[in-house]
């Protein structure tokens, strides 16, 4: 199944989205004239050199930051303000310093419906759920702890889980697993894949790892240096469930290269 | 020296430093032959202080009273105004020159109008208290909800969070450290604010028996009253200082709790 330009029934679309940070002749063009559509139940992952705009896109896509110019639109209404259904993993562990680990987890249970107004008396089956995403990405033992005694690649699988824990049906993964070792992050890899099949939710991934955005993404979008537009989108057809050894596969190792070739020309 | 000797060391050393402090007060007064009406020897307001405990008690009592009620009211007052100063920035632009005008005023001065307003006794002394301890309270307070980091407030935000919420959820916890920390230094102003104002006008408290000894020309007695203050001031600041630690341990990052 590839895609096409115009998917018949997108569920996020970006019309000629550009974003400038400050006003006047201080301003930074941060995004250019990003158009892309996602399906709904779509894998995409975005790819680009450090600074092109990509956490800048999240943000549009969620509502947290007003577009300049162009139109963001998500289930066919114009997004003027944060919406909801979205899950986000923000590119810095945001942690609540205050809050045990469980608890940050807990965090979206207890602000979304509706959950929120369940809250109270499902607490230790929310508890026990929260237990158990954080055990699958290694992190049983530590649910009592503070971030604070976390290392960093712990508090970004803690920051995944926040964003899994309220399934919701659109996430935003900004660099979720850039600070893991690549065994880890490997292992990663195969949980948010069996989770992606289990649900089918809409996806959004930013990545430097090419391999990590071949393995996860049906769609890779490249962007170019800042101001980041769109330059390449590609769609990946590899069979799923994909393997680790799958990363060994000709198909595989060719499209990382073309991707590679593509985003070195950034660079020349 | 090795690790528990230095340790030991740095936990004696304030009360060297203060036994140092007394034994030069003392030789001085003896060695250049100090009047005791103009200052006198530590020993001997020692033993003044002994001899005259229960009314020192009973005034000191009296301070303590009106400092923790006035410091009590600026803590609820301090947390509501801080809260709706640091929330809103409308709130902010208008109250907060007011509060920075109020509070160039100096303390002093106030006394004299609460005296006609409310007689002597022990009202103006709250009242002191409050007024002077409220604002580091309210600045520190607004303070703390005024810097919540921004990527803080997007993650509710991005969870579809009211205002109500993020105030709740981030802002409260967040300004707690703040709240805590403002208490160790409100709670010495408030023991400064009721003082005043027994000493400008009052008929009861240390400062009034401080003032009544003094125009007896007892000296011993005015420094008596001198170090009580000093010791419930260390003694309050201990117990605020005791509470921030238990209240906002992860602002410490277990760091002091150990
Ligand atoms: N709050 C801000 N104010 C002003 N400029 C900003 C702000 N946030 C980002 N920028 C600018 O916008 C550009 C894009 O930033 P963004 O964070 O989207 O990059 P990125 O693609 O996520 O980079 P990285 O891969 O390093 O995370 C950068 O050049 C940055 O300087
Ligand atoms: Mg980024």
């Amino acid at each position: 199944m590839t895609t096409t330009a115009a998917a018949p029934d997108p569920l996020v679309e970006l019309r000629a989205v550009s974003l400038a940070y400050g006003r006047g002749d201080g301003a930074t063009l941060a995004l250019a004239d990003a158009t892309m559509s996602i399906r709904k139940g779509e894998f995409i992952a975005v790819v680009g050199p450090s600074g092109c705009g990509k956490s800048t896109l999240m943000k549009l896509v969620t509502g947290l930051l007003p577009a300049t110019s162009g139109e963001v639109i998500v289930h066919g209404e114009t997004v003027v303000r944060p919406i909801k259904g979205v899950g986000m993993a923000f590119q810095n562990p945001t942690l609540m310093p205050w809050r045990t680990t469980l608890d940050n987890v807990l965090l979206p249970l207890e602000v979304v419906e509706p959950h929120k107004r369940q809250f109270r008396a499902r607490k230790a089956e929310y508890a026990a759920k929260a237990k158990a995403l954080l055990a699958s990405v290694g992190l049983g033992d530590f649910a009592e702890k503070y971030p604070w005694q976390l290392s960093g690649g712990m508090q970004q699988r803690s920051n995944l889980c926040r964003a899994l824990i309220h399934e919701p049906e659109i996430m935003m993964l900004d660099e979720p697993f850039g600070a893991l070792d690549a065994f880890t992050r490997e292992e990663l890899w195969g949980v948010m894949q069996a989770l992606w099949l289990e649900r089918k939710f809409t996806a959004v991934l930013v990545t430097h790892d090419l391999r990590e955005a071949v393995y996860l993404a049906d769609t890779i979008y490249v962007m170019s240096r800042r101001p980041g537009r769109v330059v390449l989108k590609r769609a990946i057809d590899l069979p799923r469930p994909r393997t680790l050894a799958s990363t060994f596969d000709p198909a595989f190792v060719d499209i990382v290269h073309e991707l590679r070739d593509r985003i070195h020309q950034e660079y020349a | 020296m090795t690790d528990s000797q230095s340790r030991a060391l740095q936990t004696a050393m304030p009360w060297l430093v203060m036994a140092v402090f007394l034994v030069a007060w003392e030789l001085a007064c003896v060695g250049f032959r100090i009047q005791e009406i103009i200052l006198p020897r530590p020993s001997k307001v020692m033993i003044v202080a002994i001899e005259r405990f229960d009314i020192l008690l009973r005034f000191c009592l009296e301070t303590l009273w009106t400092t923790m009620l006035g410091f009590l009211l600026a803590i609820v007052g301090g947390l509501v105004l801080g809260l709706a100063v640091g929330a809103s920035p409308f709130v902010y632009a208008g109250l907060y020159p007011l509060l920075i005008a109020f509070n160039a005023i100096p303390k002093v001065a106030i006394v004299p109008i609460l005296m006609i307003w409310l007689g002597v006794g022990a009202t103006p002394a709250v009242i002191t208290a409050f007024v002077i301890s409220f604002f580091p309270i309210v600045v520190n307070v607004a303070t703390g909800l005024a810097t919540i980091e921004p990527e803080m407030r997007d993650v509710m935000r991005s969870l579809g969070a009211t205002r109500y919420e993020i105030l709740t959820k981030v802002g409260i916890p967040r300004a707690m450290p703040y709240l805590f920390g403002s208490l160790k230094i409100a709670i010495t102003l408030a023991f400064i604010g009721s003082v005043i104002s027994e000493t400008v006008g009052g008929n009861r408290g240390i400062g009034f028996l401080m003032l009544s000894a003094g125009a007896r020309n007892d000296a011993p007695t005015t420094f008596a009253g001198l170090f009580a203050i000093a010791i419930m001031g260390i003694l309050m600041y201990a117990v605020c200082a005791m509470v921030e630690r238990r209240m906002t341990r992860w602002a410490f990052r277990g760091e002091m709790v150990g």
